[in-house]
């Protein structure tokens, strides 16, 4: 039943990622081109979704969490990491530049499949080899000691 | 590039639709809805027992079109401009920087801001800066 659920949930976030236009990396990399904001192409639709979601979330997590537990776990698995280290800006940065570059972030790649484009698997192929190489490295026990180690809640 | 109409209310509509899963996942599971952590949990190492609710999410993410499809008879445009190089660097910087950074669009720029978590606002502000900045190179330097 949880895992009906969970494809019920995922499917209801992929409808919002083609409803609201982010499933197109031409729109995505519309918004992210602040240059074109004099000749009138900047799309700001983005910012848009971004107040939706965001929205929606600051007050439904609020009520959620003040539930004891949720209803297919037996706690809340909260990030609780508050320090500012040089992973948690070094990762968006390459991060961003990947986004930049194409015009997915891993959501609206993994939504892409559906759609049936070459280009998506191309693209999410490698993304899944960057992820793979990302949690090796952060399990790397050398870099472990001098980088501090991954929140497994986070993300 | 390719011109895209400015699209306020279905993107808003759409975004409050990912929030509904953000909460109805927080609800469900306790989890954050973030897809690289969701994504990069398939692969191994294994930590916990969730490896089927990870995939029936993602299975979700995808057959989202095809519900799309069989019920509308039509999809929404999609136009992918990068070529087979910018698709792989692309990608393999996409899956590294957001694992390596605990989050991407959805873990931190949904979640994180709306627990007000501030290694979020920082992760958030840091990756639109460096989209934004690749962008303006990729497009206005060349």
């Amino acid at each position: 039943m949880a895992i009906l659920v969970q494809f019920v949930i995922g499917l209801i976030f992929g409808l919002g990622l083609i409803v609201s236009g982010m499933s197109d990396p031409a729109k995505v990399l519309n918004f992210l081109d602040v240059g074109g904001i004099p000749a009138g192409t900047w799309d700001a639709s983005l910012a848009f979704v971004m107040a939706g979601a965001v929205a929606v979330t600051f007050i439904g997590f609020k009520r959620v969490l003040r539930r004891a537990r949720p209803f297919f776990a037996e706690r809340f698995f909260l990030p609780t990491r508050s320090d500012i280290d040089l992973r948690i800006v070094a990762g968006p940065a390459i991060f961003g530049i990947g986004w930049g570059l194409a015009g997915f972030c891993p959501g609206p790649a993994l939504t892409a499949l559906g759609f049936g484009s070459s280009s998506a698997f191309i693209f999410v192929a490698a993304m899944c080899a960057g992820m793979v190489l990302a949690r090796f490295v952060t399990h790397l026990p050398s870099l472990t000691r001098v980088v501090a180690p991954a929140d497994p809640l986070e993300t | 590039m390719i011109a895209t109409s400015f699209t306020p209310m279905a993107s808003l509509v759409g975004g409050a639709l990912i929030g509904l899963s953000a909460v109805l996942l927080m609800w469900a599971k306790g989890r954050v809805a973030g897809v690289s952590g969701i994504a990069a949990r398939l692969f191994p190492p294994y930590e916990d027992g969730e490896f089927a609710g990870r995939l029936a999410f993602v299975a979700g993410l995808v057959a989202a079109p095809v519900l799309v499809r069989l019920t509308t008879g039509s999809l929404p445009p999609q136009t992918i401009e990068a070529g087979t190089a910018i698709l792989i660097v692309g990608g393999l910087l996409t899956g590294f920087g957001s694992v390596w950074g605990s989050g991407c669009t959805s873990g931190h720029g949904v979640c994180g801001l709306s627990r007000l978590s501030t290694r979020s606002l920082v992760a958030t502000v840091t990756f639109m800066a460096a989209g934004m900045a690749t962008v303006f190179v990729m497009r206005h330097w060349s």
